[in-house]
């Protein structure tokens, strides 16, 4: 039986439709449709309820040192109050799981996938035996929402105790939102600015609520799978089991951005050291639709003639009106400019391979 | 939600129908099935003088989630292609039996047309689908 969120009757009361995710039941679509949502986030703010997504916990005399043997990222390099994203690896190079790590005063906080949660535990606890180190897995009492958008600041201050505009991007602090205890991360998976926030499950109604209400004059929506989808697609963020996986590497995935071949030891240095040096095989690489169609995770793609390459993510684009996506292609044709075809049932049509990203994340334009 | 039906089409369980015009026929999906699909981007439609037998695919709705194929209500060969989906694939959100026609086609074996729904099973067939809470 697949879970409920705390928010699932305010999901339906709402009009949701409701489909299975990662063992969790979690809303799609609201009656605004996806291409609406994913609009109103880019134009306004979106509410997410992402309660499915899995939270541990590392304290300890020796959590930077077990950290730093198990990220790819340099953990050391993240102050007080700063997040980041990394990967986890084995040995070979494949990834166990992308993740983000906070780190706060008295431990690390760690963000994980939900279809990877229990899988990640085990890899944690595991691997924590050979340090002096505590690794809880906190997702049961732990609710997440993503606040995403430009107006997401204005709709979120009032209910905040902190002054967020000191907060910067990338950075996360212990607060009070509604007098509830949270932690209010400037992260996000859309490519807008925006927040997480982490606080105790048995206010997630009060939260959503009270966020919902302070949102409604800035035209908030709530935001389904769907749209979170497409959001993530445009910056193109990787999503685990389709863009990186057990069997894919992050060189491969474009990711040595977030492998800290500075460090001295991590699991799986020496396998990505390997690919980095050599140059990968394949790469994932973004590309357009010259021809109208619409490319999906799975289908093949042909170069010259052959068969050489699989679609990982792929849809049509509200803010850019066109069809694109993601996929794994021999390294010698990653080039931008270069003509790909993707099979789409019968047909094989025409696209182009881009420069990533299709959609600069508001937060990079700025420092630009 | 409310669905709009033609009175003046048949419909298959698949949820499309046909508007019968002497030995030729328009077809396109329901207003239940742009509901259930929501927001279409692109719709892969055959070329004219293919030919289907009744109930094969003779094309695609790409929404943004997904890609459902579309079964010919009846055996017949494609004269014209609405063409104007293309550009605006939305025409099958706003106006499903109207602009957002995807074929017109000449019926190969009219006695087929008895297997489909008339307006008032269709509007049943959906209400009864809908109370089962799905497709």
């Amino acid at each position: 039986m697949p879970k409920k969120t705390a928010l699932y009757d305010r999901h339906v009361a709402l009009g949701a439709r409701m489909i299975e995710f990662a063992g969790w039941l979690l809303p799609v679509q609201y009656p605004t449709g996806p291409k609406e949502e994913h609009l109103r986030v880019r134009q306004a703010a979106g509410l997410f309820d992402i309660d499915h997504m899995g939270q541990v916990i590392v304290s300890g005399p020796e959590a930077l040192p077990f950290l730093q043997q198990i990220m790819t990222a340099d953990v050391a390099a993240i102050p007080v109050g700063g997040a980041h994203y990394s990967l986890m690896c084995y040995a070979d190079g494949g990834v166990v799981d992308d993740v983000f790590i906070y780190h706060l005063p008295e431990y690390y906080f760690i963000a994980i996938n939900a279809a990877n949660n229990r899988k990640d535990t085990r890899w944690l606890h595991y691997h924590a035996q050979k340090f002096d180190v505590q690794v809880e897995n906190v997702s049961k009492q732990t609710y997440m929402l993503a606040l995403q958008g430009p107006k997401a600041e204005d709709i979120l201050q009032p209910l905040c105790e902190s002054d967020l505009s000191q907060l910067a991007y990338h950075t996360a602090t212990l607060t009070h939102v509604l007098g509830i205890e949270t932690l209010v991360a400037r992260t996000g998976y859309t490519g807008e600015d925006g927040f997480e926030l982490f606080f105790p499950t048995e206010h997630a109604p009060k939260l959503w609520d009270g966020i919902m209400e302070s949102g409604s004059p800035h035209g908030l929506l709530p935001i389904g799978l769907a749209a979170r989808d497409s959001l993530r697609l445009e910056p193109c963020m990787p999503l685990y089991g389709q863009e990186i996986s057990a069997t894919l590497s992050p060189i491969e995935a474009g990711l040595s951005w977030a492998v800290a071949f500075s460090k001295p030891t991590f699991i799986g240095r020496e396998a990505l050291l390997k690919t980095y040096l050599e140059g990968p095989e394949k790469r994932l690489v973004a590309f357009e639709m010259s021809e109208s169609g619409v490319p999906r995770h799975g289908y093949s793609v042909w170069i010259e003639g052959k068969e050489c390459g699989q679609v990982t993510s792929g849809g049509y684009s509200p803010s850019l009106d066109k069809f694109l996506g993601l996929a794994y292609i021999p390294s010698a044709y990653s080039t931008p400019g270069t003509t790909i075809h993707i099979q789409i049932r019968k047909k094989v049509k025409k696209a182009v391979v881009v420069k990533k990203p299709f959609y600069v994340p508001s937060y990079r334009r700025k420092r630009e | 939600m409310t669905i709009k039906i033609d009175p003046d089409c048949l419909y298959t369980k698949t949820h499309e129908w046909i508007r019968v015009d002497g030995e030729y026929a328009y077809c396109g999906i329901t207003d239940y099935a742009q509901q259930q699909l929501s927001d279409i981007v692109y719709v892969e439609l055959p070329e004219v003088g293919d030919s289907f037998s009744q109930g094969e695919v003779f094309a695609t709705v790409e929404s943004v989630k997904a890609a459902s194929d579309c079964y010919l209500p009846v055996a017949g060969e494609i004269v014209e292609i609405n063409e104007e989906l293309e550009e605006s694939p939305d025409l099958v959100n706003t106006d499903p039996y109207g602009d957002g026609w995807f074929v017109r086609f000449i019926i190969e074996d009219p006695e087929e047309l008895n297997n489909l729904m008339d307006a008032d099973a269709y509007r049943k067939y959906t209400e009864r689908v809908m109370a089962e809470g799905g497709h």
